[in-house]
């Protein structure tokens, strides 16, 4: 597979990624099996901690976690019961590092995995798995799947063995600064529009500043808007803030396609800009895994405490709202939200949405399973951007509909732009009455 | 050296020692592994608090999850529950663990153990075939699954054969069918001993050590455990 020609992308339809391959490449490089076998079970496997190692050495096989996960309930097909998905890693680690892998070597109980097993696999752990945890949730040997899969994806990738689409959009971030083609031009030229019809500042590349905001490629190509709510927010907080073309794509395919240097090369960016701009915080935008990313690998990444606070952005609207320097204006509207997993249950940020949401005055209609339980859209982890998932994701996504068409809310609202994304695509899918909003364009809409 | 004082003997302490070492290296190969340091800023730092937490709240599934998991959770505590009555609660169980390790108990009615020695092999009965028909389980079950689940059944089924051979009368009015009626339930309980460090039966330590890392890990960030 070779560069950014071969991969052009699709930024007119309602999701955004490459546009569908007329020839798949979902093998990459030209490494020989038995390397790809090597080098897979190494990178799953490297620095495997304490945490890790208990969970793949816990499996009941009750198969609960089947129950949980979205595209098995979708579909009910077996395969995507969430612990299958590692079967392969699994078998791999008893037979090669687990407590009895000479009594499985010696007698050959475990069979070495091959590559045609690891290539089924990619649809599993790529197609199949939005890294939302619910699984995680219900498993009750306490085994965070989500985390495994999350290390499956590195022996993946570095086994050369990524879903097409998910590898071009990674590789073209790690080579332009952004998977959808929202350069640092494009965004100047975004901002330079935006802040003129709009009437409003944006402040770019400020050499100091106690704010660096960052957003998501999803938003400076699909949804603007984003970019001058941000603004509208910020300045009415009156902060000392600024986007920085060195530092703002916060989206990170390295994390979701499995290549740890490229998560890591992108997170510096991020690092790197607020550390320049003297940054007291780092605001995430509307992305999901985004915060994950930096929220909670970041400072692993950098190698030490990182010298600014890391905030999402609703919970800098919540901390904000808090302290009286957001003022808002009461909504007459009925209102339900769709926690982004990142944010709410993997992220631990659960609340701060619901305390913005509060704070307008909302009639708020929780869904069913709501919070840290809610159903994913389908569209996390990089599945949204791979075509030939899209008849899974969809089926997925009617859990999603239904979850909102209950509520009979007028508006739903999100926290990530990804999600969004997801709901644009699955709304045209189904020609579905409803949209997915904004929380940080409800806020910037309603400021007093 | 008679059936019965093997199984008492060498047996018991061969297959207790496997047992114990055993788990002890499964542990070992999860201890081996370091801490990995964690440099966020954490949400909160009860980690250890989480870690407990984690211990105790996965014991009931998450109401959310709770329709959804009936017959799997219901069908799973009634042979937990089931086995540790009729282990310890029956009399001669006590009477045999004061001779070994030299503590007892007051044991439970005898009526009581029939009902939780039934609802054992009920729900056991009902777990095997649970695995044998449902597609998930199915597909993820292998030869773990299957022994596991034997060398739990075997000891339960050779109970009952040392309650049949007894009549019901402990202590029994005919020792010597009684002898080796009892030495083959300990040797079934021994190859459950044998067994246990290998395959998933070790879930009994291995359940601590799994949510407790989540707890700790999920504490640390604020999320739900
Ligand atoms: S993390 Fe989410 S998508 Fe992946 S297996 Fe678990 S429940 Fe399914
Ligand atoms: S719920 Fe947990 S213990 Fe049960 S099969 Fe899934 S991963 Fe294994």
């Amino acid at each position: 597979m070779n560069g950014v020609d071969s991969h052009p992308l699709d930024l007119e339809s309602p999701r955004l990624t490459v546009k569908a391959p007329e020839v798949r490449y979902d093998k990459q490089g030209n490494n020989p099996d038995e390397e790809r076998i090597a080098a897979a079970i190494l990178a799953f496997a490297k620095d495997f901690g304490r945490t890790a190692a208990a969970y793949m050495e816990s499996c009941v096989h009750c198969g609960q976690c089947a129950q949980a996960c979205h595209y098995y309930v979708a579909s009910k097909e077996p395969k995507y019961t969430p612990i299958w998905k590692l079967e392969p890693f699994k078998r791999a680690y008893a037979r090669e590092s687990g407590p009895f892998a000479f009594i499985y070597k010696a007698f050959n109980l475990k069979p070495k995995v091959t590559i045609e097993e690891f290539q089924d696999w990619q649809t599993l752990l790529y197609d199949s798995c939005s890294m939302c945890g619910r699984c995680s949730l219900i498993c009750p040997m306490g085994i965070d799947i989500a985390a495994l899969v999350g290390r499956a994806r590195h022996g993946m990738f570095q086994a050369g063995l990524v879903p097409h689409e998910l590898w071009a959009v990674a590789e073209r971030a790690e080579r332009e600064g952004s998977p959808l083609g929202a350069t640092a031009k494009v965004l100047k030229e975004r901002i330079g529009w935006l802040a003129e019809e709009h009437d409003i500042d944006i402040p770019l590349d400020k050499e100091i500043a106690d704010v660096l905001v960052t957003l998501s490629s999803i938003e400076i190509m699909k949804y603007p808007n984003s970019i001058v709510s941000l603004a509208k927010v910020l300045n009415h907080m009156e902060a000392s803030w600024t986007l920085r073309s060195d530092g703002y794509e916060a989206t990170n395919f390295g994390l979701l396609s499995g290549n740890f240097q490229w998560q890591s090369d992108m997170s510096m960016r991020l690092i790197n800009a607020a550390i320049a701009c003297k940054a007291k915080l780092m605001v995430l935008p509307e992305c999901g895994h985004a915060y994950g990313a930096l929220r909670w690998e970041g400072a692993n990444i950098y190698g030490k405490t990182l010298p600014f606070r890391v905030l999402h952005i609703s919970e800098l609207l919540e901390e904000n709202i808090k302290n009286g320097r957001i003022r808002l204006n009461p909504m007459n509207k009925s209102l339900t939200f769709h926690d982004p997993c990142q944010i709410s249950r993997r992220g631990g940020a659960t609340e701060a949405p619901r305390k913005v949401i509060s704070a307008l005055g909302v009639d708020f209609r929780e869904m069913k399973d709501t919070g840290d339980f809610n159903w994913c859209c389908g569209g996390g982890g990089g599945v949204v951007t791979i075509h030939r998932a899209d008849p899974l994701r969809y089926r997925a996504f009617e859990i999603k509909m239904k979850q909102i068409d209950d509520t009979g809310a007028e508006l739903a609202v999100t926290a990530c732009s990804n999600c969004r994304l997801t709901f644009d695509d699955g709304k045209a899918h189904f020609h579905w009455d409803k949209s997915m909003h904004s929380l940080l364009d409800l806020v910037a809409d309603n400021l007093v | 050296m008679n059936l019965l004082a093997f199984a008492e003997g060498p047996a018991l302490v061969t297959s207790l020692s496997v047992m114990i070492i055993g788990l002890a290296w499964r542990l070992v190969a999860i201890f081996r592994h370091p801490t990995q340091r964690n440099l966020s800023e954490p949400r909160s730092t009860a980690t250890i608090a989480g870690a407990v937490r984690c211990i105790f709240t996965r014991m009931v599934p998450h109401q959310e999850f709770r329709s959804s998991t009936k017959l799997s959770s219901t069908n799973g505590y009634a042979y937990h529950v089931g086995l540790a009555v009729v282990v310890f609660g029956y009399l001669p169980h006590i009477d045999f663990l004061k001779r070994v390790v030299g503590i007892s108990w007051p044991a439970l009615p005898n009526v009581v153990i029939y009902l939780a020695a039934g609802l054992t092999i009920i729900s056991l009965l009902l777990a095997i075939m649970l695995r044998l028909s449902d597609p998930v389980l199915q597909l993820l079950s292998n030869f773990d699954d299957y022994f596991s689940w034997f060398v739990t059944m075997f000891p339960v089924a050779t109970g009952m054969v040392v309650l049949g051979a007894i009549g019901g009368h402990y202590p029994p009015n005919d020792p010597s069918a009684h002898d080796l009626a009892v030495a083959i339930h300990l040797l079934s309980v021994e190859l459950l001993f044998l067994w246990l460090p290998f395959g998933k039966l070790a879930h009994a330590a291995l359940v601590f050590v799994s949510r407790s890392a989540m707890g700790a890990d999920f504490a640390r960030k604020g999320s739900r455990i």
